[in-house]
């Protein structure tokens, strides 16, 4: 039990740190808005920089570009990488999720339209699933696709989808629309990809209560795609975004911001209950070391993660747990500081807040880190059925039509 | 990355379990429990002696396997998940670590090859009564080589040959080692909350003691004692905490109650998944102990917080939630939960409780990120 590399990976780290010292900017590019934006220029010159030393997509095979390389490899690049201050990275969600979905079902001449400038980062997808219906409850989209009336075999798709990350500068989507409101809900999606570009898709940032917009809805008004856009057979999108969602369990990342360091720091610069630094009420510091021990155990978790992909194994079940720790410690947190500073605690102006008003910030974000990416209680059901192998819900809407589904606002 | 144990530990793990089946299944530890008159499972004591794990972990040369403390983990973790009513804790990750890390070559040729074979069963003996004891409250005496003082509790106390007693010599805390079979030792065994584990009320009027270690560092060797021993309890509640949620799985699969089974309602699905979460926080984090304590990484004393905050939590969740999720049936003697639970608490309790471990690990946290 120790934490080295193998001598493979000591020497594959060492390849990666020479590049990166040759190729990575040492000082910040462009700047960051904070909401995956920033220098978009910025961020598409480094991804065509990796893309053309093949560390894009390092366990990708190398006709798509790739180094066909393993999962650790591909940690040690993103490790090493983390060192620098390189631009964002908005062209995860493609590469992750959209472009391998097209890669697995799309003919050979879309594939090699598309995966190639979505690997230089000149082109950037966006996935297309959420919607005011339907958010934990993917399959129950009610974007309609229909044939279009002049027999050209082309589809027309109306609808709205929400939650979108990054629609707003994506080229492309992949979209999962209904094709059959007569079948139950499962057996009557089709997935799409789609030109965000075209006149009949309208995208609207979404005002988050955080204050911030990160996120889109996005609107269709009969959109002409061609038949050869469809992903999968007609009325078959379940499993086709059953393969996109399996990768993107693989993207799924763990709250960032403030953590037990940062409020350490904060107790000892405020006056507690009697007089002394708030970093003396006992209540704090059984608080803190609860959150020392959260972060400490997902932190060797990961490293468990990591051992397991080091030696060619699929990772374990543990790694399931960390969002649902990560985004409740964030709350609770950023709250337990704000109630330190007694009064003080509602200012949350970064000149006259600690930490810049950061723990503040967690306060108003952490609500939707425990929504985005698989809520607190479907990520319980999913460790619950998959893990530890106990039933699923009772479903009464299995085998209804979609059309005459119970539905409330 | 290599963090975790070898296919040589994973084999000894299986091997162990498969032991502990065989001679530890829940009617030996109720024998214990429901026997007042049988403070501990003699003949598993022996059966575990004949194993080699009473020495897993002392060299060679005193007797032991020569093993490391890895391999003393997956024992431990194995141990807890059988609730085994022996005193292993006391003798092996108390006393013989305590010589081990202090000891002088005379006292540890005297004592490691006794433990090892199985002759020889420690205690530690600390605690002077209700609260958590400090050098200024500490009352137990050394003077010209003999013991003064009352220890209550002392776990293993009734049973053992050997302890590790905390006390003042010439105003300054010390370690020191009694024989507790010698003159001026009183004992009276103790009705606690955990009848499968012994536990004493020890009286020494003039009992000879020798010291373990330096002068006047009582406190700050017991800690680092504690530290090691910590690791090593904290995979005993691991083993304890997996264990209760098997059991409250196995029953929520095969309990029906509305007309389906009660693992199928999202209130005890969630429940089940909270326990899974804890359990394997405990678990990275008792791994990460394991390797400060077989490294002796100056993390040590972090890591085994840590590993004992997140383990005793997760042991008390899934003990107490798997009573609830047995409903009626597992508030009954004849079931096995109360097993775990009362051990729970007993392996929370002995060793410091989980709250002096917080404030501990935040001062430690203090020193380092020192402003």
């Amino acid at each position: 039990m120790d934490f080295n590399d193998t001598p493979e990976e000591a020497a594959y780290r060492a390849q990666v740190r020479a590049w990166l010292e040759a190729n990575a900017p040492k000082r910040p590019v462009g700047g960051d808005d904070g909401e995956g934006g920033g220098s978009m220029a910025a961020s598409k010159a480094w991804q065509a920089k990796k893309a053309a030393a093949g560390y894009a997509q390092i366990t990708w095979p190398k006709e798509w570009g790739g180094q066909g390389g393993t999962p650790i490899q591909q940690v040690i690049f993103n490790a090493e990488e983390a060192s620098y201050p390189v631009p964002p990275n908005p062209f995860q969600i493609g590469l992750g999720m959209c472009v391998p979905t097209v890669a697995t079902f799309a003919d050979q001449a879309t594939k090699d339209r598309f995966v190639g400038p979505a690997l230089r980062g000149e082109e950037i997808w966006c996935q297309l699933f959420s919607e005011p219906s339907g958010g934990s409850d993917v399959a129950a989209a009610r974007t309609k696709a229909v044939r279009a009336p002049d027999g050209s075999g082309d589809w027309l798709i109306s609808g709205q989808k929400v939650w979108t990350t990054g629609a707003q500068f994506s080229d492309y989507g992949i979209v999962v629309c209904r094709t059959n409101p007569a079948a139950p809900k499962h057996k009557g999606l089709t997935m799409f990809w789609v030109d965000m570009h075209d006149a009949g898709i309208e995208v609207k940032p979404i005002h988050q209560m955080s204050g911030g917009s990160g996120f889109n809805e996005v609107f269709f008004t009969d959109v002409r795609v061609k038949d050869s856009q469809r992903l999968g057979a007609v009325d078959d999108g379940w499993k086709v975004s059953l393969v996109t969602l399996m990768n993107e369990r693989l993207a799924v990342g763990g709250a960032s911001g403030a953590g037990w360091r940062e409020f350490l720091e904060a107790a000892r610069g405020v006056a507690g209950i009697d007089g002394q630094p708030a970093v003396k009420d006992q209540a704090l510091r059984e608080k803190l070391a609860d959150w020392y021990v959260q972060a400490e155990g997902l932190r060797h978790t990961r490293n468990r993660t990591m051992t397991a992909l080091s030696r060619g194994q699929t990772p374990g079940p543990e790694s399931s747990i960390g969002k649902i720790v990560s985004a409740m410690q964030m709350q609770e947190l950023g709250n337990a500081a704000l109630e330190m500073l007694d009064e003080y605690g509602i200012v949350s102006d970064p000149d006259l807040a600690p930490l810049h008003g950061g723990f503040h910030t967690s306060v108003m974000f952490a609500p939707g880190l425990r929504i985005a990416g698989g809520t607190d209680e479907i990520l319980k059901n999913i460790i619950a059925e998959r893990v530890l192998g106990l039933p699923g819900d009772i479903r009464v809407d299995k085998d209804v039509p979609f059309k005459d589904m119970p539905t409330g606002r | 990355m290599n963090f975790d144990f070898s296919d040589d530990q994973k084999f000894l793990k299986a091997e162990a379990r498969r032991f502990l089946d065989a001679n530890c299944p829940p009617a030996r530890v109720r024998a214990v429990l429901d026997d007042d008159a049988k403070p501990y499972d003699e003949a598993l004591w022996k059966a575990v002696a004949g194993q080699g794990w009473l020495g897993a972990a002392i060299p060679e040369e005193y007797g032991g396997l020569g093993l490391g403390r890895l391999e003393l983990c997956v024992l431990a973790e194995e141990l807890g998940r059988a609730v085994a009513p022996i005193p292993f804790a006391s003798t092996v990750y108390i006393l013989a670590e305590a010589v081990m890390l202090a000891g002088d070559e005379a006292q540890k040729a005297e004592i490691l090859p006794k433990v090892a074979a199985g002759e020889l069963i420690g205690a530690l003996a600390t605690s002077e009564g209700p609260g958590v004891l400090t050098p200024a409250a500490l009352k137990a005496s050394v003077s010209g080589g003999k013991l003064t003082g009352a220890k209550i509790p002392v776990t293993d106390g009734d049973i053992a040959h050997l302890a590790l007693v905390l006390a003042k010599e010439n105003g300054r805390p010390g370690l020191f080692l009694v024989d507790l079979n010698g003159p001026g030792v009183t004992r009276e065994p103790l009705k606690t909350l955990d009848p499968t584990r012994d536990a004493a009320r020890i009286t020494f009027a003039g009992a000879a003691a020798t010291r373990l270690g330096p002068a006047g560092e009582g406190f700050a060797l017991l800690e680092q004692v504690l530290d090691r021993a910590a690791v090593l309890i904290a995979f005993e509640q691991c083993g304890g905490a997996d264990r209760c949620l098997e059991m409250a799985k196995a029953y929520a699969l095969e309990r029906y109650a509305f007309g389906r089974v009660i693992a199928s309602y999202q209130a005890i699905k969630h429940k089940l998944a909270d326990m899974y979460v804890k359990n394997e926080l405990a678990r990275s984090n008792a791994y990460y102990g394991a390797w400060a304590l077989n490294t002796g990484a100056p993390e040590l004393p972090l890591a085994a917080s840590a590993a004992r905050i997140a383990a005793s939590e997760a042991f008390w969740f899934a003990s107490k939630e798997n009573i609830q999720t047995h409903g009626g049936i597992g508030f009954t003697w004849e079931m096995d939960c109360h097993l775990y639970y009362r051990r729970s608490r007993q392996l929370s309790l002995v060793a410091g409780a989980p709250r002096v471990w917080k404030e501990r690990l935040v001062s430690h946290l203090e020193r380092r990120n020192a402003a």
